[in-house]
């Protein structure tokens, strides 16, 4: 399909997206909170080595979860501007 | 243009890329389709049924549900984004706490008492690296000293040595630690407690470091 036949999603559509996005960012989420409840743990016991990886790899999922919501944005703009 | 027989004043409509018209094959008159609702328009009530039914209220205060259902998905996603940022944070503070604690001197060597003044079987509070860390030296026989912190590592509350059931005890929610390891052996405590790294010196007992396990 070329661009200028490419359609916005309809708004049935998007709250599909939106709930399929929910979905995966609750997911990241609760695996943040493990991560963060792990992380203190170790920290109090004496192991610093977790530390530092844990918390690359929780703003990694905040990354992730960024993204996700810019891509919400966009296409409410989309929405908005196009068609 | 040429018409397809039948009404003259339908033409056809050649235009296929016409907005709402994609994909048609350009032989349907204009006109055949009647003007519907834009579907983005249409409010369904949660009950599903018709707009004539609902209450007297809801007539007068219609609300766009699919939109508001559509809306609230998308606000609880916006707060969802926040949270993990607040995780990200909170990672990023314990690892700032962790770079300071390795930046911060070793603690210091301090003297608890004398030999002579503990009997076995016997617990005595002091503080070590600081005045905020309670600490408990208990002599478990002639010659052998054992020393942790006194907070617990569930909520910190202060534990008591209770040297006839060999253990420490904490009040708050029934957590005991073995008086010999400090290895929590029952309750809600997870880690051990802090363990204070000793050191004779003729007659004194001297504390040199603490240790921090997690089993």
């Amino acid at each position: 399909m070329s661009p200028s036949t490419k359609r916005p999603f309809s708004r049935e559509q998007r709250l599909t997206i939106v709930h399929g996005m929910l979905i995966f960012v609750l997911i990241i989420v609760v695996l943040q909170l493990w991560l963060l409840t792990a992380t203190m743990n170790a920290w109090l016991g004496g192991d610093e080595s977790i530390v530092w990886p844990a918390a690359a790899a929780s703003a990694a999922c905040l990354a992730l979860n960024a993204g996700l919501f810019r891509y919400l944005i966009r296409l409410e703009r989309t929405r908005s501007g196009g068609a | 243009m040429a018409d397809v027989g039948g009404d003259p004043r339908s033409p056809i409509d050649p235009a296929i890329n016409t907005p709402g018209r994609e994909g048609l094959t350009g032989t349907a008159p204009a006109n055949l389709y009647t003007p519907s609702f834009d579907r983005e328009q249409i409010t369904i009530a949660p009950d599903f049924r018709p707009p004539e039914a609902q209450p007297a209220w809801r007539q007068d205060f219609p609300i766009d549900w699919p939109q508001d259902l559509y809306v609230e998905r998308r606000d609880f996603m916006k707060f969802m984004v926040l949270t993990s940022a607040a995780f990200t944070a909170g990672q990023l503070w314990i690892a700032a706490e962790n770079w300071y604690r390795r930046r911060s001197a070793q603690p210091p060597v301090q003297r608890i008492a004398s030999v002579d003044e503990i009997a076995v079987g016997v617990a005595i509070g002091f503080t070590y690296p600081d005045e905020h860390e309670p600490c408990l030296l208990v002599r478990l026989t002639a010659s052998e000293f054992v020393a942790f912190g006194q907070k617990c590592t569930h909520l910190s509350c202060a534990v008591i040595p209770r040297l006839e059931e060999g253990s420490f005890y904490c009040p708050c929610h029934e957590g005991r630690f073995d008086l010999r390891t400090g290895v929590p052996t029952a309750g809600p405590p997870r880690r051990p407690l802090t363990r204070v790294l000793l050191e004779m010196r003729g007659r004194d007992v001297y504390a040199i470091g603490v240790e921090e396990r997690t089993t």
